[in-house]
């Protein structure tokens, strides 16, 4: 346990692609809790954890939109300086390749930050993770936060 | 200049007779040598001894580039390949490129050629010319290169790229004629005024212009960004490459080397021939070439013929400068591409749906072509990376297949407009 169920959707760069997706999840009382976007020039990856992924997942599959479904893990981080430094050196240390991770900051009275990452093997992070006292976020808390 | 009077000024009767027996002589050539025509003629229950001049032509089938594909690389030379010295290729509309060869004589009657379309665009062998064409399996480079050679000039064989450095030369060793793309003419004179020189200080004067279709109005944007006389000049490598035909100073369609090929216009749907002054595709015949004739050859170039005498002396026929195709055929920075080519590479390729649009367009001066391909569903792994490596896998096949930069764009299913016929697989944005 400890993984989170995020969703990757593809976007062409156009305008209106984004707008789309937020309304198309929005009309279906889907709650977006974090979300990230890469791009390049052609195209984007939206990647974005919601309070019900299953749901959402449907949603934007029958809506024609390409989107997968991509297991993250959610660590949380104290809101200062050096925070984030720990979690990476534990990583490192154990020769766990990140492929992206992103970060959103919790409500102003946890002090805590959220961190996202995608890495190659989410089982063993996790535990590793664990063992150096990293707090990793479940699935659960995190679609309910 | 006139470069050879005797066949550039003939008497049309003559020419006609010249002609005539020119024919007659290729069409028992082709088939006894090449076995292609032979079951051709027989198929349409034809003898060479039928063939008795110009007048019979039209009992003649026509060649398509499918023939020449089917019998890559060499089935329709006419010599063994001991008296074959050179081949040249041009694409297919697969991966195959159609292949030519040229023997000893081949050579000397296509530098004859070009020495006669350069010196009818003003060249002469006090003329320092730059070919910034490919020296290559391409046509272009060596053909222009050999025939310039025979009139006397002094070659600058720069080939293509790097255009700084092209300019350079141009600067330092004083180019007075410059052979190219039009629109590599027109992106030249884009670095040239970029890089601040002065155009007062350099010595060109003339520009012979081919390998793609352009417009009037690109003649005259090139002429007054250069100020340089801009001529066209056309040929394919099936014929014999450049050296077909070239404009003359008149500016009133290219001098045919009639003596060496018999140009015909028909109607490209019934294949029916058309009379001078009336718009069809063209198609040629090759009187003299011996490793590589080809008989009723459709270029699906679309042109019209004219037959009245020229203000410059020249008694040949000409065309009118070629502007459109009758197949779906592209000529991106003077490279041909067909839709088939790209469509057969990215059928090759797992998680790409069949589902394409090719785009074509002219930024700043340069042909862009971007292949717009839309993703199957279910190869989204959410994976930055795999888009990538998907995207410079298409761009690396259409690369080594087309032997040109392309762009290539992963899009949404569904995100190309369908239509209900066929399918509109390519935009030409360019205004050529």
């Amino acid at each position: 346990m400890g993984k989170v169920n995020q969703l990757s959707v593809f976007l062409e760069n156009k305008s209106g692609r984004l707008a789309r997706v937020t309304k198309v999840l929005g009309e279906n009382d889907i709650n977006i809790r974090a979300l990230s976007i890469a791009d390049t020039t052609d195209f984007g990856i939206l990647r974005i954890i919601v309070n019900q992924p299953k749901e959402a997942y449907n949603i934007l599959k029958s809506e024609g939109f390409v989107v997968t479904e991509t297991d993250v893990i959610a660590v949380c981080i104290p809101d200062r300086p050096g925070g984030l430094g720990q979690v990476l050196a534990v990583l490192e240390q154990e020769q766990i390749n990140i492929e992206y991770l992103y970060a959103f900051v919790g409500n102003t009275n946890t002090k805590n930050a959220l961190v996202i990452f995608r890495v190659e093997d989410c089982d063993k992070a996790v535990d590793v993770l664990k063992t150096h006292g990293v707090q990793v976020v479940s699935g659960d808390k995190v679609y309910t936060m | 200049m006139i470069w050879d009077r005797k066949n550039e000024c003939m008497d049309r009767e003559q020419m006609r007779n010249l002609q005539s027996e020119r024919l007659v002589s290729v069409i028992q050539r082709v088939y006894d040598k090449v076995p292609f025509y032979r079951q051709l003629f027989q198929q349409e229950e034809i003898e060479p001894g039928d063939i008795k001049g110009v007048e019979d032509l039209s009992k003649l089938p026509f060649t398509t580039k499918d023939a020449l594909r089917d019998n890559y690389p060499f089935g329709l030379f006419a010599e063994p390949m001991n008296k074959i010295v050179r081949v040249h290729a041009s694409s297919g509309t697969t991966g195959k490129p159609i292949v030519v060869g040229y023997t000893k004589k081949d050579l000397d009657t296509w530098a004859e050629l070009i020495a006669r379309i350069v010196s009818q665009a003003g060249v002469t062998e006090d003329d320092v010319v730059q070919i910034c064409f490919g020296y290559g399996l391409f046509t272009g480079g060596f053909g222009l290169h050999y025939g310039l050679e025979k009139l006397g000039t002094t070659i600058i064989p720069a080939s293509v790229g790097n255009t700084r450095r092209q300019i350079m030369l141009m600067e330092d060793f004083g180019t007075t004629a410059l052979v190219s793309t039009p629109s590599y003419a027109l992106y030249m004179a884009e670095v040239v005024h970029e890089l601040g020189i002065d155009l007062g200080k350099l010595k060109l004067r003339l520009g012979l212009f081919g390998a793609e279709p352009w417009s009037e109005s690109m003649r005259e944007q090139i002429q007054s960004k250069w100020g340089i006389t801009a001529t066209d000049n056309y040929g394919l490598s099936e014929i014999i490459g450049p050296g077909v035909s070239g404009e003359c100073l008149e500016f009133k369609g290219l001098h045919i080397s009639e003596d060496h090929f018999i140009p015909e216009i028909i109607d490209s749907e019934t294949g029916e021939p058309l009379g001078f002054g009336e718009t069809g595709e063209l198609v040629f015949t090759t009187l003299t070439k011996e490793g590589f004739p080809v008989i009723r050859y459709r270029t699906k170039d679309i042109s019209i013929l004219w037959d009245d005498p020229c203000a410059c002396g020249r008694t040949t026929a000409r065309m009118k400068k070629v502007t459109g195709r009758t197949d779906d055929m592209l000529i991106i920075r003077g490279v041909n591409v067909f839709p088939s080519q790209i469509e057969s590479v990215l059928m090759e390729i797992k998680g790409l749906a069949p589902i394409y649009q090719i785009i074509v367009d002219r930024k700043g001066h340069l042909d862009n072509m971007e292949v717009q391909v839309e993703l199957e569903k279910d190869m989204f792994t959410g994976s930055f990376r795999d888009l990538e490596a998907m995207e410079n896998k298409i761009r690396g096949k259409l690369n080594s297949v087309l032997s040109i930069d392309v762009r290539v764009k992963l899009v949404e299913p569904k995100s190309i407009e369908r239509s209900e016929g066929k399918a509109k697989r390519v935009i030409d944005k360019r205004n050529l």
